[in-house]
């Protein structure tokens, strides 16, 4: 016995080196999101409807699904958040017609319906706050996770401009250390954070809308499975008394 | 009453009679259930077998569900299984057992592999039932590779790209042969089409007879156990091995226990950790299959990862290809290979327990060089490993013939 948990031991510290050495390589702040706080996701799809549907769609989420996750109402949807969508059954598709995106950025603006698990919540909310005025791109701005992005800095409005300020090291290549403000916005660094949070939030929410209802659902599986075993166990002891 | 009981009795009687009559039912019971006799001294190493048949049928029941949902086509497959994640009743739940049990298929397979190298369960006189194992074990491969291309996502897609690309290295026949498993010059709605037949109809079907031949084989000479002893060769005056246990209600009570915690097991990543860090459901199959760009990034799923490893330790594409289809190929030799006297590790000398110890920690050292980027260090790390994962089979037959081993006991070692 001690030997199988000193062998599950080692093999959870070899999954633990896995997971350090599997992070990606641009530094990331961390969202400190909550998924489970309502609040936060409201406010996060009303800024997703706000700043982001006019240029990305999130097919696969569907406002009705939204209003159940997220207590909103069938009144409060339509008034809300359905700016270009007829039925709460219909997905988010982008404003903007996909063609034109083509002509005007050179690539379609993606679907955002799955981003946050596929690059992770971290990301997001790293790109979000991430622009910087760089002179050289065609829309003045690049962004220190994602560089070369062809998404221009569609927050100025309320976070202002920002300067990325990069140190060169011995092996002459340059890192990024801090941004400064240029311009001010409408909102305060702090203010813009927990937009950035919020949003980030609500793109976790979507690309798996089933989270909540799956935990809830795995704590009862797990009790049951519990007493399952009780009786289980107490079976095989009646059973085996007269093996010798 | 006495009498209605009696007669129902009878009935029952008569009517089991009539079926015994035209098939061998009462009869295949008894030769595979309540009169298989199986050593009492099983320990949990045991339950990976019964935990891969539980597996098995998870993966059927929930595959015939998504199947019902799915749509094989390269324009459709990615968003049919969004639609499944999101606007099929219970879809998720099913999606998430599926995936949870392919990777839960291998980790089971793979310790009930290692059980039999504990105790030498596929020395003589259980050669068949090895290798039938071992052919299990390839089709389980080629299972998971096809069923991994469906959800039509990045990685899905690239994985692919490299893996079928690999048997372009075969000389002359190569590149013909690439575009004969893809049906297409590129991986392509063809590719996804096939793929799905072989994931839901031919690998199913093969899978299910070989499991069947397994057991008929396994029933046929009896089980092993951890002292390596044969049970059937000390039995009592009623013909019953001295050791042996009817497999029920002895050993399907015991396997129930087993069952549940595999459950819990089961359950907490299907609930809780789908993704489980992304070993799996990589992050990059979120994103729908590019043809135009490459991730960052390509690993295969982590269960192929020791042998991925090997391939890129040589330095050669057409050697590289030839030692990662030995490796996966070695080990049906083993019956062969090992030519110690006993069976079990408990009566082994320390050189097989060191041989043993060192397969171990270079197969989970491959998996995880797998994972990495071949540049720098783990180039040279996955190297030695595979040399070493080499050295255990290769040397087998000298290692095996002057290591000193114990006596083996007449009787299975038991504390009740």
């Amino acid at each position: 016995m001690v030997k199988t948990i000193k062998a599950f031991s080692a093999l959870g510290a070899l999954l633990l080196t896995f997971a350090v050495y599997a992070a990606g390589s641009v530094e990331l702040e961390s969202a400190k999101n909550d998924p489970d706080n309502v609040n936060s996701l409201q406010r996060g799809a009303r800024n997703f409807m706000n700043y982001c549907s006019g240029c990305h769609s999130a097919r696969y989420v569907r406002f009705n699904t939204l209003g159940r996750d997220l207590d909103l109402s069938e009144e409060q949807l339509i008034e809300n958040l359905m700016f270009n969508a007829e039925k709460t059954f219909e997905t988010i598709e982008a404003t903007m017609p996909m063609d034109a995106a083509l002509r005007w950025f050179g690539q379609a603006p993606p679907d955002l319906s799955l981003m946050a698990r596929a690059r992770g919540t971290d990301y997001v909310y790293n790109f979000l706050k991430g622009f910087y005025i760089d002179p050289d791109s065609p829309t003045g701005v690049d962004n220190r996770v994602l560089g070369g992005t062809s998404m221009p800095h569609v927050l100025w409005e309320l976070q202002g401009y920002q300067r990325a300020v990069f140190s060169t090291d011995d092996n002459g290549v340059s890192h990024f250390e801090h941004f400064e403000q240029a311009t001010t916005g409408s909102m305060s660094a702090e203010e813009f954070d927990e937009f950035a949070r919020d949003t980030a939030n609500f793109m976790e929410y979507m690309s798996e809308p089933i989270r909540s209802t799956r935990r809830v659902l795995g704590t009862w599986v797990m009790i049951f499975l519990v007493f399952f075993w009780i009786l289980a166990y107490n079976l095989k002891k009646q059973i085996w008394k007269d093996v010798s | 009453m006495a009498r209605i009981e009696s007669q129902v009795g009878t009935r029952a009687n008569a009517f089991m009679k009539w079926v015994d009559d035209r098939f061998p039912f009462t009869e295949t019971m008894k030769y595979h259930v309540t009169e298989y006799y199986a050593s009492k001294n099983f320990n949990w190493w045991y339950i990976f077998g019964v935990l891969s048949m539980v597996v098995l049928v998870i993966q059927l029941v929930t595959g015939i569900f998504l199947t019902m949902n799915y749509k094989p086509a390269a324009a459709e497959a990615f968003a049919s299984v969004e639609y499944i994640m999101r606007d099929v009743e219970w879809g998720w739940l099913i999606r998430y057992m599926h995936s949870t049990g392919a990777s839960f298929f291998f980790i089971v397979v793979y310790l009930h592999m290692f059980r039999a190298m504990l105790y030498g369960s596929y020395k003589k006189p259980r050669e068949l039932i090895w290798l039938i194992g071992m052919m299990i074990f390839f089709v389980l491969m080629a299972e998971g590779f096809a069923g991994y291309l469906l959800p039509w996502g990045q990685m899905s897609y690239w994985g692919a790209q490299v893996i079928i690309s690999l048997f372009g290295a075969i000389p002359f026949v190569g590149d013909a042969l690439v575009e004969w498993i893809r049906g297409d010059y590129a991986i392509s709605d063809i590719t996804l089409n096939r793929f799905f037949a072989f994931h839901v109809v031919l690998l199913p079907l093969c899978l299910i007879a070989l499991v069947f031949l397994h057991i008929v084989a396994l029933h046929h000479v009896g089980s092993n156990n951890p002292d390596g002893i044969e049970i059937k060769e000390r039995k009592g005056p009623n013909g019953v091995p001295l050791d042996g246990i009817a497999f029920h209600p002895y050993h399907t009570t015991k396997d129930l226990v087993g069952i549940v915690v595999f459950l819990m097991l089961f359950a907490f990543v299907v609930f809780f950790a789908p993704d489980m860090g992304g070993y799996f459901l990589e992050h990059a199959n979120f994103e729908p299959a590019n043809t135009m760009a490459t991730p960052e990034h390509i690993a295969p799923v982590w269960y192929y990862t020791p042998y991925y490893a090997i391939l890129r330790a040589v330095p050669d594409k057409f050697w590289g290809f030839v030692l990662f289809a030995l490796a996966v190929v070695l080990p049906v030799f083993l019956p062969w290979l090992d030519r110690a006297r006993v069976k079990s590790i408990r009566y082994r000398g320390w050189i097989y327990k060191t041989a043993l110890t060192v397969f171990v920690v270079s197969f989970i050292t491959l998996g995880w060089l797998g994972l990495q980027p071949a540049e720098g260090v783990y180039v040279m790390m996955a190297r030695i490993f595979s040399i070493l994962y080499f050295a255990f089979f290769i040397f087998m037959p000298y290692y095996t013939t002057i290591d000193k081993t114990k006596p083996v006991p007449d009787r299975v070692v038991y504390h009740g």
